[in-house]
């Protein structure tokens, strides 16, 4: 095998630093992920003219583009034994109030109507090969396949490396209008003025530079949720997190600019996952997830107990996927990481502290060898395959390499789905982290802006994804109908246009990836496990600092290095966002995973609320909402989607 | 700036991500077209594995490999501290 060298070469694009593109369409998505996706479809059905921008390529970009192997909340299946109401309930339940009801309202009450789609699109969801006929998580009508509440059956095991080439192609089938390349820069308001209606938006192309204007009616944020505020490395930057590397939450950055309202901002919690830090996600033995629930065994071959949420030992392998006597349904994990709620906690081993205790011999081992056949193909091949990141760099780089689900043990490196460890200030937005507030609409507090998937708050999920993807899309898609277009303001589109090409101007003297670390040992040290009024206000001075006397020095030198210029800024703007919102709760709050040493309450009951935070002519503004500013699940959701359930029900 | 050309220098990280066969490689790009990362350009020389520009900003999630139409032509390289030790039961 030969070298494939190459010491120097020239930029293989075109350079269109100089060209203004100018695109009007009625409906705008903004990021072509798992949400995007769905929204552009939505909205095409509806027979609007909808552009989709995508900041990578459509076709396998995102968080779920490689992969998904399980689909969550999906409580309208045949077999399902919860109702939507009752699961979303549950969920708000298992994470202490602090959730989205609206969004898991309408994953819970949609997501099998997407499921339904994208098999008509090409994708595969259920064993139509007949490869686990028979097994226990099988339903031998529909061909579903379950995991992990056998008897609940609301999450599906699905074929989730067809999904995205199969949205992509019907988005084209459609007639969506793709913008591949392409990264969002800023949302254009009307008038220039921040608060006021969204009229479009402005992009910037990774390969040539060439910039554009969108003008729209209606404008959909899908662009996923922030990273790198915390965790980076300068050298292998895009194993900083665990989503995609150009996935920088820049969503929620120009949200910001513009006057978009967030909520539990303050929310970060311990590192979960990170390429530098960690081992492959669901590449090495766990109970979790993924690996659900596999045989543990130590380092002398001693089998690691299974036990029900009460510490009973369960015998069988089959009552790992059951509920406890009593118990209605349980959450893998039991809803929030490192504070599970009794009610819903599910079946696990003891805790590595315990098993230690117990005698119990580090390392342990993830034993598939033990596991039914069934079982064992269905994480080995099926889930570990499908799952994303999983296809090339586990399946088939293990299976090359020599493992044996039939005849190795595989260590496991951290407690549940970790496969590393952190330090309490290295934390991450992950689980259900902060974003947008929404309405039943998914309409965001500014005219004419519609948000989905992970960039809404207390999101999470392929499924969630596409569910409030497609939703947002019809609405919006029902607004611009309705919508007359407004004029975009040239002067704010080319003040833009002259901040993105001052990057390619700056001194020099900085590289993104020097700027990146810059804020993460920032907010390390000011916004880290504990956070008290004086060290987030400094940190707040500190970042101003870096934004006014720092970031004008970045210097890019090519059209990618631009777009990776401009998203370092948005990480900057992301930190922002984080401080303001921790400044702004003066509490502390377990379920947000939320300490300041000046407040060390946890829950006084008057701060049980969502905190609020936007800017008001370039001021922060906080305001608050009741946990349950969602209302009447059914009711709302119903009143909502009247054609919708119409067009349904035929 | 218009008809500047500008010249890029491939970046070494710590980590080499691809590995390519320029034996079985063709050339045909789609690697370079399904990256969402865009760290990958096509080879000045038509018919050339692709360059590989900012190895540094690989996810490894494998979408390259995956859709490469010839087998062998491009590999996936776990980074060095990111092996996992397995062993045989006994
Ligand atoms: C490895 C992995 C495995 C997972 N497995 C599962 C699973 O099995 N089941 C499950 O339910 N969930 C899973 N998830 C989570 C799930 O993939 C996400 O919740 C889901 O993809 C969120 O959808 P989204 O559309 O909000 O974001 P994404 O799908 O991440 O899409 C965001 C898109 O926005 C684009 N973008 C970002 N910024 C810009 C910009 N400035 N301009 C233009 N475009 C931009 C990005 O390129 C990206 O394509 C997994 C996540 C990962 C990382
Ligand atoms: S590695 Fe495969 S996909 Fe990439 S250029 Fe070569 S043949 Fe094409
Ligand atoms: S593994 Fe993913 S990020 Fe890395 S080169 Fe391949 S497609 Fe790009």
């Amino acid at each position: 095998m030969k070298d494939n060298s190459c010491q120097c070469l020239e930029w293989p694009y075109p350079l269109l630093y100089d060209k203004v593109q100018e695109v009007t369409t009625d409906v705008l998505i903004l990021g072509g992920g798992i949400a995007g996706c769905w929204a552009a479809i939505a909205a095409a059905k509806k027979g609007v003219r909808v552009a989709l921008v995508e900041k990578g390529a459509t076709i396998r970009s995102g968080a779920g583009g490689s992969g998904c192997d399980h689909w969550e909340s999906a409580a309208t299946n045949p077999c399902s034994r919860v109702t939507p109401e009752e699961l979303t309930k549950a969920m708000i339940k298992a994470h202490h109030g602090y959730n989205n009801g609206i969004s898991h309202y309408i994953e819970c009450r949609e997501g099998y109507d997407r499921l339904l789609d994208l098999e008509r699109f090409g994708g595969k969801i259920r064993d139509t090969a007949d490869e686990f006929q028979g097994a226990e998580f099988r339903d031998e009508k529909t061909k579903f396949l379950f995991a992990y509440d056998y008897e609940n059956k609301f999450t599906l095991r699905v074929w989730g490396t067809t999904f995205k080439p199969s949205l992509a192609k019907e988005c084209r089938r459609l007639g969506v209008k793709i913008f591949d390349r392409i990264m969002t820069t800023s949302l254009l308001s009307e008038g220039g003025k921040q608060g006021a209606k969204i009229v479009g938006a402005t992009g910037v192309n990774g390969r040539t530079g060439e910039f554009i204007n969108f003008q729209a009616k209606a404008t959909v944020l899908c662009m996923s949720r922030p990273t790198r505020i915390w965790l980076f490395s300068p050298g292998l930057p895009g194993m900083s997190e665990f989503r995609p590397p150009q996935c920088t939450g820049d969503g929620h950055a120009m949200g910001w600019n513009a006057g978009v309202e967030f909520a539990m901002m303050e929310k970060s919690v311990k590192g979960e996952w990170s390429g530098v830090r960690s081992f492959p996600p669901y590449g090495t033995g766990n109970t979790h997830n993924t690996w659900y629930a596999c045989n543990m065994v130590d380092a002398d071959g001693r089998e690691i107990p299974w036990v029900d949420r009460d510490g009973r030992i369960l015998m069988d392998i089959s009552q790992r996927y059951r509920p406890s006597p009593g118990q209605k349904l349980f959450f893998k994990g039991g809803g929030e990481p490192d504070i599970p709620t009794y009610e819903f906690q599910g079946p696990d081993i003891l805790p590595v502290k315990e098993l230690l205790a117990k005698g119990f011999k580090l390392p342990f081992y993830a034993d598939l060898t033990g596991m039914p056949e069934q079982e064992r193909k269905a994480i080995w091949g099926l889930m570990v395959g499908e799952e994303g990141k999983t296809k090339i760099p586990i399946l088939k780089t293990y299976t090359d390499a020599g493992f044996d689900p039939e005849k190795h043990l595989i260590q496991s490196y951290g407690e549940g789905w970790r496969s590393g460890g952190f330090l309490p200030q290295e934390r991450q937005l992950f689980g259900l982290p902060g974003g947008l507030v929404n309405d039943w609409d998914l309409s965001t507090n500014l005219k004419g802006l519609y948000a989905a998937g992970d960039q809404l708050f207390a999101s999470n999920c392929h499924g969630h994804a596409a569910a409030t993807g497609h939703y947002a899309g019809r609405h919006a898609a029902d607004y611009a109908k309705e919508a007359a277009f407004s004029k975009i303001d040239s002067s704010q589109a080319e003040k833009e246009r002259i901040r993105v090409y001052s990057l390619l101007k700056g001194a020099g003297r900085l590289g993104w990836q020097e700027l990146n670390m810059r804020i993460t040992r920032l907010m390390q040290h000011y916004c880290g496990e504990i956070k008290s009024e004086e060290l987030l206000t400094t940190g707040l001075v500190l970042l101003k600092d870096i934004q006014n006397n720092e970031a004008p020095q970045i210097s890019a030198q090519n059209p990618h290095e631009l777009v990776r210029s401009l998203e370092v800024l948005n990480v900057l703007t992301n930190a922002e966002i984080v401080l303001n919102a921790c400044l702004a709760r003066k509490a502390s709050s377990k379920p947000l995973h939320f300490r300041r040493t000046d407040y060390p309450e946890m829950e006084p009951p008057e701060w049980n609320k969502f905190v609020t935070i936007k800017l008001e002519k370039n001021e922060v503004a906080t305001g608050k909402k009741p946990l349950d500013y969602y209302g009447s699940l059914k009711g709302n959701y119903e009143s909502h989607n009247v054609d919708y359930l119409e067009e349904h029900r035929s | 700036m218009k008809g500047k050309k500008i010249f890029i220098h491939p970046e070494t990280a710590a980590l080499k991500p691809l590995t390519f066969n320029t034996e079985i490689c063709d050339g045909c790009n789609m690697c370079v077209e399904v990256c969402q990362v865009d760290l990958l350009v096509p080879h000045p020389n038509k018919g050339k594995p692709p360059v590989v520009v900012y190895p540094g900003e690989c996810w490894y999630g494998g979408c390259c490999v995956a859709i490469c139409p010839k087998p062998g032509a491009i590999k996936l390289n776990t980074p060095l501290m990111n092996r996992v030790h397995w062993k045989e039961k006994t």
